[in-house]
């Protein structure tokens, strides 16, 4: 019944990794940029939701304008930091994205100060809790899975149904001739900030409600970890960055459970170089050849 | 053409290491004799540090062409190796020999793992060269801290003998300048160059990549643990934390800015970086927010750093007086680079 009880729990910190994890991998997929910033806009979208709760608005106003609020930043962040340097050395791009998430992070904390606050996770979800035959299962992980799992079917028929989605897709593919055919790059780009931002700040709502606090740095570890789950699954792949995010939260969860708490995070380190070395194209990413 | 006047190269190392050693010895003489107040005497020992730190990330960044985001993995494995070596040794042999013996045991542990790490992750390029030394600098770090027989854990390595003075730091940034300096004017530095500037075409021209990488590296983890041991001296205590991902961010603002591949832009945005929070006291709290602002704002406008490429010749200045140019900067000149 324990093992039940852990595959609970890790199917709800996966489902969590891989809704971020998908924002990582569709940007990178669309402009090659490993967006460190991703993981700051959970934080500042936990933060918005944090705050418009506080000032008694109905939460699913909140979790509405909170979402809205990381769609809005990620695109002002695309628009300000990353379009001008569009045609630059990946190097600079990168360390672009560093100085963004480095100033999210520092705003955050001289703003909202860099202590822990408490997230109102029961006006979100009550904190009911079932028991079914010894396995206890929190309504927060009932909710939790299911969201995500909708949320993925959601950006799935987005993808692969409609225009834009099409669009993204070309451009991923070779961004010059998605342009020759008549496809506005800039504005594809955008819708996919948009996106991946909108599936983070879902993500950002599931764990302050999960761990339930936020702080400054809450997005630094969690999109490190995403990002490995993206990595793992294989980045640009929109499977991937699902399996990838379930096999980093069992994984994390099983260490957890032998006792070994204290070394969480180096194990995730870890599957990460052992992935990168031994198959830098993760489960299900195709391998790029470079050109000269 | 008109005849250039030269210094002969005897000559030049001759006026670099008088001047150097003028530089030292003043400065010695200056803080012994009381001249600056505490703070600002921490304040000079930390900038050499990170003078040391930045100068060898700027090997890796600025003339190898790729990012590392684990500078402070190394730092760390060279302070705590350093801190536990003079804490062993203190008393045993000399105090100059000990200082020695102990900055050189910390610089070959961290190019150690510089060569363990290097090896697997220089295969990797960009991005994910950027990620995977993060996560070794980060694995080095909980194992810091999951180790507190050894390095004393969360609650820090304390005791440790305060042998980082003046002279101390300040001849090791002299001789990491020299090395670093001598390294990119040999061929095994125009080797890294080339690779910086065409991958493909370097390992079609016959150059060893996984050679020339690790070795950067090494040599870049080397200097980056010496200066972890100055560290370790200067505070006399080390904690895990100061070895997180922010300082290795820290360091590489300082690259960023000072112009990648020049070593005097490092230097200079190093000083710079490290005095400003004592000039504007009032702007602590908005340091971070104006380090990352100015991170932004210069890869847009000038993506090649303040000082860009160039690099500062104290002899080549001379020479320069010398043919009756003054202003005129002349393009790779010899000599080791002064502090």
């Amino acid at each position: 019944m324990i093992i039940f009880q852990h595959l609970l729990n890790g199917l709800r910190l996966g489902s969590i990794y891989a809704l971020i994890a998908l924002g990582y991998s569709m940007v990178y997929g669309i402009i090659k940029l490993l967006n460190f910033a991703h993981g700051d806009i959970i934080m500042v979208g936990g933060y918005i939701a944090l705050l418009l709760i506080g000032a008694q608005v109905s939460p699913v106003i909140a979790i509405l304008l909170s979402i809205l609020g990381c769609m809005i930043l990620a695109c002002v962040i695309e628009k300000v930091a990353y379009k001008p340097l569009r045609s630059a050395p990946r190097l600079s791009l990168l360390i672009t994205a560093i100085g963004v998430s480095y100033l999210l992070e520092n705003l955050a904390q001289l703003i909202w100060g860099a202590d822990p606050r408490s997230f109102p996770s029961s006006k979100i979800i009550a904190n009911v809790n079932f028991s079914l035959g010894g396995v206890t299962i929190s309504l927060t992980t009932i909710v939790t899975i299911v969201v995500a799992v909708i949320s993925m079917i959601i950006l799935n028929l987005l993808v692969q149904k409609t225009k834009m989605g099409k669009a993204m897709r070309a451009v991923s593919e070779d961004t010059g001739a998605a342009q020759l055919m008549g496809i506005n790059v800039n504005r594809t780009i955008n819708y996919t900030f948009a996106i991946g931002a909108a599936l983070a700040g879902i993500g950002a709502i599931l764990y302050c409600c999960s761990v339930p606090q936020v702080k400054p740095t809450t997005g630094y570890l969690l999109g490190i970890k995403a990002f490995v789950a993206a990595v793992l699954g294989g980045i640009g792949s929109i499977p991937g960055a699902m399996l990838g995010g379930f096999a980093i939260g069992m994984a994390e969860v099983i260490v957890n459970a032998v006792g070994l708490s204290s070394w969480t995070d180096a194990v995730v380190y870890l599957v990460l170089i052992v992935v990168l070395l031994v198959k830098p194209t993760g489960f299900m990413g195709r391998s790029m050849n470079e050109k000269v | 053409m008109k005849h250039e006047r030269t210094i002969p190269t005897p000559a030049k190392y001759l006026i670099n290491t008088v001047l150097t050693v003028i530089l030292l010895a003043g400065g010695t003489m200056l803080m012994n004799a009381g001249a600056f107040n505490r703070a600002t005497t921490a304040i000079i020992q930390q900038i050499g540090i990170y003078i040391i730190l930045a100068v060898s990330l700027n090997m890796v960044v600025g003339y190898l062409g790729q990012l590392p985001l684990g500078h402070s993995g190394f730092m760390a494995v060279g302070a705590y190796a350093g801190a536990l070596f003079w804490k062993a040794t203190q008393g045993v042999m000399p105090s100059f020999l000990t200082i020695l013996l102990g900055l050189i045991v910390a610089g070959l542990a961290a190019a150690l793992f510089g060569v363990i790490i290097g090896i697997p992750a220089l295969r990797l390029k960009g991005d994910y060269l950027a990620i995977i030394t993060l996560g070794f600098s980060e694995i080095i770090r909980i194992c810091i801290i999951n180790l507190p027989n050894i390095t004393g854990g969360t609650p820090g390595l304390l005791n440790i003998p305060k042998y980082s003075g003046f002279f101390v730091v300040f001849a090791s940034v002299a001789v990491t300048c020299y090395v670093i300096h001598t390294i990119m004017h040999s061929r095994h530095g125009r080797a890294i160059l080339s690779i910086r500037d065409n991958e493909i075409a370097a390992d079609a021209c016959g150059i060893n990549l996984t050679y020339y990488k690790v070795f950067t590296f090494a040599v870049s983890a080397f200097f980056a643990g010496v200066a972890g041991a100055l560290y370790a001296g200067y505070q006399g205590s080390l904690f895990p934390k100061s070895f997180d991902f922010m300082a290795s961010i820290n360091i590489l603002v300082m690259v960023v800015l000072g112009g990648m591949g020049s070593m005097l832009g490092s230097a200079v945005a190093a000083t710079v970086l490290t005095a400003l929070p004592l000039v504007m006291q009032s702007l602590s709290e908005y340091r971070m927010v104006i380090y990352s602002l100015l991170l932004i704002i210069v890869m847009i406008f000038k993506p090649s750093g303040l000082m860009g490429q160039y690099d500062f010749s104290f002899t080549g200045i001379i020479e320069n007086i010398m043919n009756g140019r003054l202003f005129r900067r002349k393009k790779k000149a010899g000599g080791t680079k002064n502090e």
